[in-house]
This record gives C-alpha cells, structure tokens and sequence, in this order.
C-alpha cells in the first residue's frame, strides 16, 4: 500500500489572491476544507507528491505542447506569476529526480511521456501546495498535462494514463499522495468569465466520487466547453487520480460557485486501501 | 494576419522578463522581430482587445497581454463583451 493520499482541488488564482472579494462565509467554507485537507496530507506522512497539474503557458507553447510532461528536475521554482499578485511566496521545492525517472520509464511501456528538468509551477500547483504542504519542503514529480489547447489529449487517456500511473506507484516502497488540480466549470479569460456551471460540477463529482469516472472520460471535447467552459478541460487531471485510485472511497470536501474567482471550486478526497 | 507568431509574442512576454522589458521600450521594433504583419503590430499597439480576441488569441494569452498594459479587470470585460460572436 504505497498511495497514502489523492486528492484533487480548483487552483483559481482567487483563492489565495483574493479571497476577500469572495462572500466571507462561502470563502470561509472553502478555505477551511483546504486547510483540513492539508493536516489529513500531512498526516498520511507521504514522502513524494505526485502532482497533477494543467499547462498554462508558462513551460510550453505550440511549437511543442506536450500531452503529458513529467518533471524530473532536481527542484522546481514557483509561482512563475508575481507572488505579490497570487499572495503565495516564491520558492523552491524539491524534485524527486530517482523517482521521477523511474516513473517515466516504467509508465512509457504503455503511454508516451515527454519529461523535462526544468519546469515552473505556476498557480496550477502553487495554490493547492500552498494549503496542503505549506512547508513547501516535500518532494514533488510534477506531471503537467495539456488541458490548455487544442489538439488535446483525449479524456479516455488521461484515464488510462491515471490507471497506469497507479497502477505503478502501488508498487512502489515510498509513500506517494496524488494530487490533482484544476477546474471545474470555468471561461478563463473569455467575455463568459464568471460564468459557473453547478450542475455540471456536482455531476461531475458525484461520479468521481462514486467510481463512475469513465462516463466523463467518454464526454467529448466539444461538449464540455459548451457545458462548463474550456477551463473544465482541466477535469483531465481529476480523471487520471480518480482513475489511479480504482477502489478507493472517494469524498466531497467542498465545493463553492464563486463567482468572485470566476470557478466552481471543488475539493475532493479518496481513501481507503491503496 | 498570422495568429501563430502573435501568440508567440505574447508568450515570450508572459515567460521572459527580457522581452517585457524590450516591449515596454520599443513595442513596434520587437514586434517586427516576429515579423508581424503593419495591421497586427498596430492591434497590439493599440491594445485592440476585441480585435486580438476575434482574431483567435487564446484568452490565457490575451489576460495577461491586458495586465502587462495596465488594463484591469473590468476594462477587459468591457473590452470583450459581445467579441465572442466572431471570434475565430
């Protein structure tokens, strides 16, 4: 049993850049439930943190965007926005480059990874790392994800990409805690941004709660952003913990439409035998 | 109109501090370096928001252009309101 956590949570810049312009109690609820969720990280003592995390144009482009990118750097530096707009400090947190580097050969058996030592962590990291490891000091392979541009990489394989991602770190001595980050329903950018979809997003996880994962990973591209905006393409990382952790009991911890941050923010938990 | 190189611009300016620095000082040279098109460099000059979005800017491109020239939240909204309908 070497999965001692996986979690998932929203990564809006709002949370821990303005969270005064959210309504106070619903701010308050969210910001609680994060907290929480890092003592329960902490107290699971993992040893390497798998973070799961969407491409924002901060590493790549569309001269070479890839699918998945696992960081095997020896460390990696974040936030790339101003600490002084995201209100997380810049710092440097360790890499885990033997593990990293056996993850990506043992998981290229069955899906193409490209790999990269040098990676910034922009909020889609920093913001969840700053409430659920706020020492900043534990390890951490990022994979980052293209659920930024089109062409994407289909739903259906970031699944599968979950499934063998888990299926490896099981067998692995250490402690590992998955974490995913983004979505949900969000227009990042666009004239629609404020815009929410709740009823997107309690669908959604009430089936990665319920482990019904794959009837998202059958949804179509085109369908999600109408439904809940091209922001919620970031599901993409909630799919591949959901689908690493088959079996596991998965929980809501909390989620928020707050329009403030322009997301409806999720948090979510599985546990149970890894 | 070459959308590609103008997204190529806008990410060096989100990733290299160097290039925001040359883009405050000499914003009609540097674009000329991606070789965009007179019509372009003065969309970008101008901050034509609308025009960048129409065009098919992706918006976590087009965000961050508006914040680097001082336009805040909601002069962006503004700025876009009903662009949607042609965007490209």
């Amino acid at each position: 049993m070497s999965i001692v956590a996986a979690l998932a949570a929203s990564h809006a810049p709002g949370i821990t850049g303005w969270p005064e312009s959210a309504p106070p109690d619903q701010a308050g609820r969210f910001l609680k439930a994060f907290e929480g969720l890092g003592e329960r990280l902490s107290a699971s003592r993992p040893d390497v943190l798998i973070v799961l995390t969407p491409e924002h144009w901060v590493n790549f482009f569309l001269n070479n965007m890839p699918a998945f990118c696992v960081g095997i750097g020896d460390s990696f530096a974040g936030p790339a926005e101003e600490p002084a707009w995201l209100k997380v400090p810049r710092v440097t947190i360790p890499g885990a480059p033997k593990q990293a580097r056996a993850l990506f050969r043992e998981m290229s058996r069955e899906i193409d990874l490209a790999f990269s030592e040098e990676l910034a962590l922009d909020h889609g990291a920093m913001v969840p790392l700053h409430f659920l490891a706020p020492q900043m000091d534990l390890p951490v392979i990022p994979i980052f994800i293209n659920c930024l541009t089109h062409p994407l990489p289909p739903l259906q394989r970031c699944h599968r990409m979950g499934q063998v991602l888990g299926e490896l770190v099981r067998a692995w001595p250490e402690r590992v805690a998955l974490i995913a980050t983004g979505g949900l329903s969000h227009w990042p950018g666009m004239p629609q941004a404020g815009k929410i979809n709740v009823e997107f997003d309690l669908r959604f996880l009430q089936a990665i709660t319920e482990g019904r994962s794959e009837e998202f990973a059958r949804y179509a591209d085109e369908a999600i952003e109408a439904e809940a905006g091209p922001g919620a393409h970031e599901i993409r990382t909630w799919l591949a913990v959901a689908a690493a952790v088959r079996g596991m009991k998965g929980e809501v911890f909390a989620y928020e439409a707050v329009q403030a941050w322009a997301t409806g923010c999720a948090i979510a938990a599985f546990s149970g035998a890894g | 109109m070459s959308l590609y190189l103008v997204q190529k611009l806008f990410y060096h300016l989100n990733v290299d501090p160097k290039v925001r620095s040359r883009f405050q000082k000499d914003a009609e040279a540097l674009c000329a370096e991606y070789r965009l098109a007179p019509e372009e460099i003065a969309t970008i000059k101008e901050a034509d928001l609308a025009a960048l979005y129409r065009m098919g800017v992706h918006p976590l491109l087009l965000r961050p252009f508006a914040t680097l020239k001082g336009i805040g939240m909601a002069d962006y909204r503004r700025a876009l309101a009903g662009a949607d309908k042609e965007r490209r």
